[in-house]
């Protein structure tokens, strides 16, 4: 085997706050999230980028985080499921998804949750077809999707409600 | 076996300049790694080879997309989820702009990139007819210089092209003239998204007095590198759309490729599919041709 590479230091901003750690450049950033920082809430499913579990927001923009080289998350922003919630005080897609039983076993859910932030971010009032393009990278093996769908559209809905949007 | 990063180098050098220079210092030792769909995927189940890689992601050079008078260049390093918003990719290139909205889901469009699916050559991608069809020409670029390549010519086999290992694809180059075209795409496979084609078709075809008097169709997952079937494009083109004419073209569609069985489909279902959706396309093509 070749010989064990230098380790770089990483620095990057999660769910608020600058972070850097010691790991090699080619680490995945889903194993330095879930690792390194502790922050369990991303999950392994496949591992090659097909189900969606490890789903984060890189600079906005919704990203498999088993296929980002750590290094390439050098100095970016980072938003995991861990950076949604306000204190105890749930976040709206959260509260959705308990609210019409969109999570079952769970392993899909924060992936799931960080694909919806993802689209409603840029589509605030998503028509069904949307909600389904939006989460097409999300694979859930329990609820067969329509309590999921429910819920993402229901988020919306009190979204819309609290912004005040005309109908 | 999964990867072990202690065994692997990753440098990001942040400038095209600089990558190329490190490509041209030792060429074939530096895998370029772009948004990583393709090669994290390899790299996890531990069958990529390479073990030192350069980092393309987000040089701003390969990232943007120039609108000339004529043509449009696109950086190698945009993404499925760049050309899909982008107003004149989806006005006048809508093939490439399908191709986009079906490669991998929205986290996958937001990391790939349309330069990787090219040295990638995989006969399945989605994106690679459509670049067929408008007949796109690629810049590649190394400390050599630049030099320019129609794209049809690039793919010369199964998972092998003309790139030479200190070259990257710096851009895409689409001519804009296919404004009166009437465009056509299927993917058929388990389902849009995720799922690699069984079969994908991208055609265009232009009806005047009656007959085709231009058509173009190109198709991926029915040979060893995306194909622009050629000889049914003889048999359609100068001709009224009929049943004989669709029949005939149909037959020439199934003749000229080479499909093959794997895990995802088989030669006789990938056959009849895209017989079928030639036969779709010049139907509808027609149908247009008698509305104008």
């Amino acid at each position: 085997m070749s010989s064990p590479r230098a380790q770089c230091e990483i620095s990057f901003n999660i769910n608020g706050e600058v972070k850097t750690v010691q790991a090699y450049p080619m680490a995945r950033l889903l194993d330095v999230l879930r690792l390194q920082l502790g922050l369990t809430g991303a999950k392994e499913g496949c591992g090659e980028g097909e189900c969606g579990s490890c789903s984060v927001l890189m600079d906005g923009t919704l990203v498999n985080s088993c296929l980002v080289p750590v290094l390439q998350a050098q100095g970016t922003k980072i938003v995991t499921i861990e950076g949604l919630a306000q204190g105890s005080q749930l976040h709206e897609l959260q509260q959705a998804f308990l609210d019409c039983g969109g999570a079952q076993c769970g392993i899909c859910t924060p992936g799931i949750i960080m694909a919806a932030r993802y689209l409603l971010n840029r589509t605030r009032q998503p028509m069904p077809e949307d909600i389904k393009e939006g989460l097409s990278g999300n694979l859930c093996r329990c609820t067969g999707y329509a309590q999921i769908c429910e819920a993402v559209a229901e988020a919306a809905a009190r979204e819309s409600a609290v912004r005040g949007d005309a109908k | 076996m999964r990867s072990d990063p202690a065994d692997y180098e990753l440098v990001a050098p942040g400038s095209l300049t600089a990558v190329v220079s490190l490509l041209a210092d030792r060429p074939g030792e530096w895998l370029p790694i772009a948004g990583g769909t393709d090669v994290m995927v390899r790299y996890a189940a531990g069958t990529l080879p390479a073990r030192k890689l350069v980092s393309l992601w987000n040089l701003p050079e390969l990232r943007r997309i120039d609108v000339l008078d004529d043509a449009i260049s696109i950086g190698a390093g945009c993404t499925y989820s760049d050309l899909r918003e982008h107003e004149i990719v989806a006005r006048e290139f809508p093939l490439l702009a399908s191709a986009a909205r079906w490669t991998g889901g929205i986290a996958n469009q937001n990391r790939g990139t349309l330069g990787g699916n090219i040295v990638n050559a995989s006969p399945a991608a989605d994106s690679l007819p459509a670049l067929l069809v408008y007949e796109a020409e690629l810049i590649l670029v190394s400390t050599r210089g630049e030099r320019r390549l129609q794209y049809v010519e690039f793919h010369t086999g199964y998972k092998t092209t003309l790139l030479a290992a200190d070259e990257l694809i710096r851009s895409i180059c689409l001519a804009r003239r296919f404004a009166g075209y009437s465009s056509y795409s299927r993917k058929v496979g388990a389902r849009n998204a995720q799922a690699i084609s069984k079969v994908c078709i991208a055609a265009l075809g232009r009806i005047a007095g009656g007959v085709v008097e231009d058509l173009r169709i190109a198709a991926g997952s029915v040979a060893p590198v995306p194909m622009r079937l050629g000889e049914t494009e003889s048999v359609v083109k100068g001709n009224a759309i009929d049943a004989a004419l669709v029949s005939r073209a149909r037959r020439a569609a199934v003749g000229e490729i080479r499909p093959i069985d794997d895990i995802r489909s088989t030669a006789a279902y990938r056959s009849a599919v895209l017989g079928n959706l030639v036969a779709e396309f010049l139907l509808g093509l027609g149908a247009d041709g008698h509305s104008e």
